[in-house]
């Protein structure tokens, strides 16, 4: 199974905690964190099911590269960032 | 009269109560967060507040007890977009409007009988309604499916929004809605169906034979009178117009001075002759003219316009207006208005004389008075 964590920043808004999550890709991966954590969904993901412009993953460290379909594959034991760009003011 | 007054900021949502020495930031909720909206339900006493979190969306949360404590509500959510269907490229930006919120751009509660019911305008375009409070919403399917729809186009923003909801206070089915850029639309059976209606307005950033096209017109603001609902005032992106039945068409008043340009307008909630304008030096410029903050009102159906001062900063004062940043109390007496730069000012005698009563807030969005329960 692989390992999820997410960006420190997004703990105030909704509880994330690192968990283990089945699944072959970030699709997948994603998807079997918010069935246990549905409201983190929206914190993650926009309302089209797409990831936020501003977030990204790393999948053992490697930044992911298919923002559509989230098709990346995740090797089992893999540990999985959730992070965002830092920007604002 | 209100004694209590919100204020929507870039930093969070501030509350001013009047005690017995006057006016004082009370409350300080979101402290840091982007707070573009809020809304106060004279029927429930309930408040919404819109959120934009940047990194992780456009959150809602609602506090039922004044604003100690608030909870996250629902989303409106924009439906995917069918496979098999292309969008049609808006006429300015030249691509079509993603259907994905991006703004909360205004909160209207219902009609008096209408229990929960909560109308949201959004960027892109979209106009969402609850009949729970904000505990769901479902986005009105015949205003966004409408073909006109996707020639709307942003207006300062990159998409097309919704600003404005007027509910008819003699008929919660009777609703105007304002565009920037789309114009003013009205449905007078709860949204089943929604007519163009902007005869008369004049869009100067449109080539000179389509000035006139009602889909094409930038209202920064719509204002309904709440005793006169047939009269709506309107600061448009190229001057103000008012309508005296019920949206189908406008006149322009124009040689106002300093200038006609500005974001936001009230009108006098028992006096439709009566509405406030901030105005502005138009219009990629934005700031007050000649760095004087200033008051238009009108006592007389826009035939003649006073310019109030007293209070206002006078020399070097940048501070744009934006449009829900302006509101009258239910009494007509007081208002209040808010600035880019965070100066916070207000009136209790119908803007003859100003107080200022904050200065160093985060850039405000929005000020809403708490205005007495129905």
């Amino acid at each position: 199974m692989a390992t999820l964590r997410f960006t420190q920043n997004i703990q105030r808004h909704v509880a994330c905690p690192t968990r283990e999550v089945e699944g072959g890709t970030l699709a997948d991966v994603l998807e079997g964190y918010f069935r246990v954590h549905e409201q983190a969904r929206g914190y993650v993901l926009d309302d089209q099911g797409k990831l936020r412009q501003h977030m990204t993953a790393f999948i053992n460290g490697s930044q992911m590269r298919d923002r559509d379909q989230l098709s990346d594959p995740v090797p089992p034991d893999a540990v999985v960032d959730l992070v965002q760009a830092l920007s604002g003011g | 009269m209100s004694t209590r007054c919100h204020v929507a900021t870039r930093k969070g949502l501030f509350t001013l109560d009047r005690g017995a020495s006057g006016w004082s930031i009370g409350q300080v909720a979101f402290v840091g967060d982007n707070c573009t909206l809020v809304m106060h339900d004279a029927r429930s006493g309930d408040l919404i507040a819109a959120l934009n979190h940047g990194h992780f969306g456009i959150k809602m949360h609602r506090s039922k007890d004044g604003g100690a404590n608030w909870s996250e509500i629902a989303t409106p959510q924009y439906p995917a977009k069918p496979a098999d269907y292309t969008p049609k490229a808006a006429p300015l930006e030249g691509k079509a409007s993603d259907w994905s919120l991006k703004l909360v751009w205004a909160l209207a509660p219902g009609g008096v009988d209408e229990s929960g019911v909560v109308w949201c305008g959004t960027l892109p375009g979209g106009l969402f309604r609850s009949e729970d409070g904000g505990d769901s919403w479902s986005l009105n399917r015949p205003l966004w499916d409408d073909p006109l729809r996707e020639e709307w186009f942003g207006g300062g923003a990159d998409y097309p929004g919704i600003h404005s909801v007027c509910v008819d206070p003699r008929d919660a089915r009777h609703v105007t809605v304002g565009v920037s850029c789309g114009g003013v639309w009205t449905t007078r059976n709860g949204g089943e169906t929604w007519q163009l209606g902007g005869r008369g307005m004049r869009a100067e950033f449109m080539p000179p034979e389509r000035a006139f096209e009602p889909n094409a017109q930038d209202p920064h603001l719509v204002a309904q009178c709440p005793a006169n609902p047939d009269v709506l005032w309107v600061q448009h992106h190229n001057g103000i117009f008012k309508s005296t039945n019920a949206a189908t068409s406008w006149t322009e008043i124009s040689d106002v001075k300093p200038s006609t340009f500005g974001f936001a307008v009230a009108v006098h909630p028992h006096d439709a002759d009566t509405a406030w304008f901030i105005p502005a030096v138009k219009d990629e410029k934005r700031y007050p003219m000649d760095g004087q903050v200033v008051v238009n009102r009108t006592r007389d159906g826009g035939e003649t316009f006073e310019t109030l001062t007293e209070g206002l900063p006078q020399s070097h004062a940048y501070d744009l207006v934006y449009r829900h940043a302006l509101d009258v109390d239910e009494t007509g007496d007081r208002l209040a208005f808010g600035s880019t730069t965070g100066s916070l000012w207000l009136s209790e005698n119908g803007g003859g004389s100003w107080q200022t009563l904050a200065a160093h807030l985060p850039p405000i969005y929005a000020v809403r008075f708490e205005k007495a329960r129905l």
